[in-house]
């Protein structure tokens, strides 16, 4: 497992801690996501590696203290290198009973939950679902448990910046977050600094919180603590120098498409329609004008996507984006796409489905939809990013490959990856090789379907004179792109796009091993936003001297070229996935390997222990 | 700019492609064909920087017979592509050619938001109130009581006026065509395209083999003088075959009424003089039916707004650049915000 492991008593009274897990669990309108990012940006300026895992609930304004509008954040932090937010928590704050009810399974025995008291009443403990006081009927024995009545501290810590009961109330999480720092010793100023950045027009209120987080501070301090409260201190990681900052998928992806397009020398068109949770990514977009990005919120899915393949047809680099059923929407487009070899993005920010399925929980399940998802023989290129850092280069090689490729490329993210948030270590721009395009302008022998050593057609802006064509669905005459109904010409066609599709994989790196050896007794393969489980999992099992290694694709359409030989080498080969199995599915049918799934579709990331176990139950059997 | 001027006129024919022209024979798109060449001569359009984008459907092959570049695109969708190819360059001379299942059944939608966000086009809808190519069942624009392969005993569900639609989505240019009338195509094909946004042109089609003669009743030589009007902004509206028959507003009815010009006491200065700005004015002649109405032909509605869509969202970009913190420097953007070293 990742996290929770004490180490030492200090002088300090302070324990020594290698990691520790802590969630933040509240009432959507709590203010839980911003108290969770604050004590992120505290811990990552402590010098902690850590990851994130925000949680929220599907519906904008569930009615106030039921269990479906609870919102929760969990961080996991620690002095070595963190990969998962962690499986079992060491500190729960809850915010109210229907916070408790959720999230008190995933405390680990012994662990910490600290329960604002002045939260539970009658009312609330039927609205979320306890018959009686859970804190006293025995629901939370093996647990330890600090009752505060934080709502009645943080009103009287803000009683003389004169706010009304209702906005006094608000700085609660500021007050638990003052008392969650003096716990791990963290400092108040990052989060001081950011209020009066925040609120500089309503002072009184950035007071108030303020104030709310040193009394919480405070508290902590010089209240008398029952004896089994302790305090932790958990020492700064070892991790790579150099200038870092926290980053989530979403803001990395957008980073990246820029990137990518400075890099390609393109404009970009981002059409995108609002759909949860691919929307942030246009959102990060839409203010980055200074990048030559124009966006555009087209009136549907398919309008996005249209647009973006205008755009490309222009001479941009079209790109759209959204989660599952605005990609089933897309398909045609996307086909289409493919069809007149335009470059073209299709970012998906996979979510639980099928139809409108979980849209604010994480899943993989869109993995046959990218691969396979079109009539016709309609190949792509599919690209995956692993984590949110990570989602930045995927940005950019899905825009290489579209530019090169002259086709669409489909950039597979999640919920998870987009909302995740990690420190990243700030890459440097100049150590990026461009890929400029070229657009042709040339009349001479021009055909608009000839094709170059990679098998792509050339690119030609409208308004370019002497090479005026048409394009279209039809299928097209192999070198003219007139019309064609030629039967030999179809076949010929058909095996052109996917001989060039395929190709990509000479121009792709072989496949590494992530962790571990090139053969062995078992290999954990790997994609997405599972990378940080698979890999401490890995980690964990290899120091007990269990002969696994961990492989991780960036590539899953087309696999790198040497997958197949590397599987080979191993006894057997685990597919850890959030589907019923799908990447499974194309491994066997590519390479006859016959893996074994572990599947997984409970909105959540994989706990460590999952992949551990599974890792055992095909070794030890 | 990448506009590039012609090196001499062009003829109707030098906007032709090489491709064989595939409409049945006697289809009213052959004139419509004829008519677009003919006013891009006219116009002296650069083929470089003239766009043809269509979706899919009879009308849909129009881009393979224009010597300029072209998109088929797929069934509705073509606003949408036009949009993104505008917004990516604004300097681009589009044209949207579509029929009316395209435009409005399956890219309803479309049509709605390119013409309510002004994008910069000349969106062409071939209305022959059929499905041609998928070989005749009824249309959003055809008549009740149409009977067609999908409609045996008629259809039941009412039409759609498409520059009633138009002008309901805010239009800011709408006109009428009808491909037998090749004198006066030309010459409102330049009017809608000279107009800045978004122009749409309805040109009424006869699809001779799935719904011929459904026009006949205003389109025949015998009828038509009686039941066509043309509109000219400024001028009384006046048709027939002596030229006596007029529309008169009646303001306690709030409806337009046809009267007879030396009848009753009405004279011309009793007639309605159209004014293209007034759009009320505008939904009332486009609603004009036969028998009772004649059909309204020409530019129906024309008020210009200051800046197309894609004009507006440059300008904001451009605004928005001025002042931009990074001034697109990458390295910039990745170090803003907070951020820590690790030693
Ligand atoms: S089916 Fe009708 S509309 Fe289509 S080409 Fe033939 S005549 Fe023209």
């Amino acid at each position: 497992m990742e996290g929770g492991t004490a180490a030492a008593q200090l002088d300090t009274g302070r324990q020594e801690m290698d990691s520790a897990v802590v969630r933040f669990a509240g009432d959507s309108g709590d203010g839980m996501q911003l108290t969770g990012s604050q004590f992120t940006q505290a811990t990552a300026l402590a010098g902690n590696d850590l990851a994130t895992f925000p949680d929220f609930p599907a519906e904008i304004r569930a009615p106030v203290g039921t269990t479906f509008g609870v919102s929760a954040f969990q961080i996991n932090f620690g002095a070595r290198q963190i990969r998962t937010s962690g499986d079992e928590l060491d500190v729960l704050i809850a915010m109210n009973p229907a916070a408790l009810k959720v999230n008190l399974e995933d405390v680990r025995k012994g662990g910490l939950v600290i329960v604002d008291t002045g939260s539970f009443t009658d009312k609330n403990f039927r609205k979320a679902g306890y018959e009686s006081d859970p804190l006293e009927d025995g629901s939370v024995d093996g647990f330890r448990v600090l009752k505060i009545d934080m709502s009645r501290l943080t009103m009287e810590s803000v009683k003389e910046f004169g706010l009304s009961q209702k906005e006094g109330l608000r700085s609660k999480n500021m007050w638990a977050l003052g008392l969650v720092y003096w716990l791990f010793d963290r400092d108040t100023e990052v989060t001081a600094n950011w209020l009066k950045g925040k609120f500089a027009k309503r002072p009184d209120i950035a007071n108030a919180n303020i104030g709310a987080m040193m009394a919480g501070h405070a508290f902590g301090e010089t209240a008398e603590m029952p004896e089994e409260i302790t305090t932790h201190v958990i020492p700064p990681a070892n991790i790579k120098p150099g200038l870092y900052r926290a980053v989530t998928g979403s803001d990395a992806m957008a980073w990246g498409l820029c990137a990518g397009s400075q890099l390609a020398g393109t404009e970009m068109l981002f059409a995108g329609y609002p759909i949860t949770p691919a929307s942030a990514l246009l959102h990060a977009l839409a203010p980055l004008k200074d990048f030559n990005i124009t966006t555009f919120q087209a009136e549907d899915e398919i309008a996005a996507v249209c647009a973006a393949i205008g755009g490309s047809y222009a001479g941009a680099l079209g790109i759209t984006s959204s989660s599952g059923p605005g990609i089933a929407l897309k398909g045609e487009a996307i086909g289409l796409a493919v069809a007149v070899e335009l470059p073209l993005i299709i970012v998906n920010s996979q979510r639980g489905g099928p139809s409108t399925g979980l849209p604010t929980k994480t899943e993989q399940s869109d993995l046959y939809q990218a691969v396979y998802g079109r009539n016709g023989d309609t190949p792509l290129a599919v690209v995956s990013c692993s984590g949110p850092g990570d989602a930045f280069h995927a940005a950019i090689e899905a825009c290489r490959i579209a530019t090169k490729y002259m086709t669409p490329v489909m950039l597979l993210t999640d919920g998870y990856i987009n909302n995740a948030s990690e420190p990243w270590l700030i890459p440097d721009m100049a150590d990026f090789e461009p890929f400029p395009v070229t657009y042709r302008t040339d009349p001479e022998n021009f055909q608009p379907f000839s094709r170059d050593e990679f098998l792509a057609r050339p690119w030609v802006k409208p308004g370019t004179p002497g090479l005026m064509h048409r394009i279209g669905g039809i299928e097209k005459d192999y070198t003219s792109g007139n019309i064609s109904y030629d039967a030999m010409n179809h076949q010929r066609m058909t095996d052109v796009r996917r001989d060039k599709i395929l190709n990509i994989a000479n121009d792709i790196p072989e496949q590494a091993v992530e962790l571990g050896n090139d053969s062995g007794k078992l290999a954990v393969l790997g994609w997405g936003s599972t990378y940080g489980p698979i890999n401490r999992a890995v980690a964990n099992l290899r120091e007990d001297g269990v002969d696994v290694s961990h492989i991780h694709l960036r590539h899953i359409w087309p696999l790198p070229r040497n997958l197949g030989d590397l599987l080979g080498q191993y006894d057997q080969v685990l597919i850890p996935e959030m589907n019923d199995g799908q990447l499974i599915t194309v491994i066997r049918s590519e390479y006859l390997i016959d893996a074994i799934p572990l599947n997984k579709v409970t909105g959540k990331p994989f706990k460590i222990n999952e992949i551990e176990n599974a890792v055992h139950g095909a070794i030890d059997n | 700019m990448t506009v590039q001027t012609a090196p001499e006129k062009l003829l109707p024919k030098d906007y032709a492609t090489d491709q064989e022209v595939r409409w049945c024979p006697g289809c009213g798109d052959y004139a419509i064909l004829k008519a677009v060449q003919k006013t891009l001569a006219e116009i002296e359009a650069d083929p470089a920087n003239t766009v043809f984008i269509s979706g899919i459907g009879c009308a849909a092959r129009f881009p393979y017979y224009m010597e300029t570049y072209g998109f088929h695109t797929i069934h509705g969708r073509a606003p949408a592509f036009a949009t993104g190819i505008k917004l990516a360059n604004p300097d681009l001379d589009v044209w949207v050619v579509g029929g009316d299942g395209d435009g409005l059944s399956i890219g309803g939608n479309h049509t709605m938001h390119a013409i309510r966000r002004n994008v910069d086009i000349t969106y062409l809808l071939f209305n022959n109130e059929i499905y041609g190519l998928t070989k005749g069942q009824y249309s959003p624009t055809s008549r009740l009581g149409t009977r067609s392969p999908s409609t045996p005993h008629g259809s039941i569900d009412s039409p759609v006026s498409a520059l009633q639609f138009a002008l309901g989505a805010n239009a800011r240019f709408v006109a009428r065509g009808i491909d037998r009338r090749i004198d006066h195509l030309p010459g409102l094909l330049a009017k809608s395209h000279a107009h800045k946004g978004c122009s749409f042109v309805e040109i009424i089609q006869n699809c001779i083999v799935y719904n011929d003669g459904a026009f006949e009743h205003f389109t025949e030589k015998d009828v038509k003088a009686e039941n066509q009007v043309e509109v000219e902004h400024g001028q009384p509206i006046i048709w027939g075959a002596d030229g006596n028959k007029a529309l008169q507003f009646d303001a306690k009815t709030f409806k337009l009424e046809v009267v007879t010009i030396g009848e009753n006491g009405v004279t011309e200065a009793d007639v309605l003089v159209h004014d293209e700005k007034n759009r009320l004015l505008a939904q009332m002649i486009a609603a004009m039916e036969p028998p009772h109405f004649p059909i309204a032909i020409g530019v129906l509605f024309n008020d210009p707004d200051d800046f197309s869509y894609e004009q507006a969202v440059h300008a904001q970009n451009d605004m928005v650049k001025q002042n931009a913190k990074h001034a697109g420097d990458m390295n910039a953007l990745l170090r803003s915000g907070a951020t820590w070293t690790v030693t």
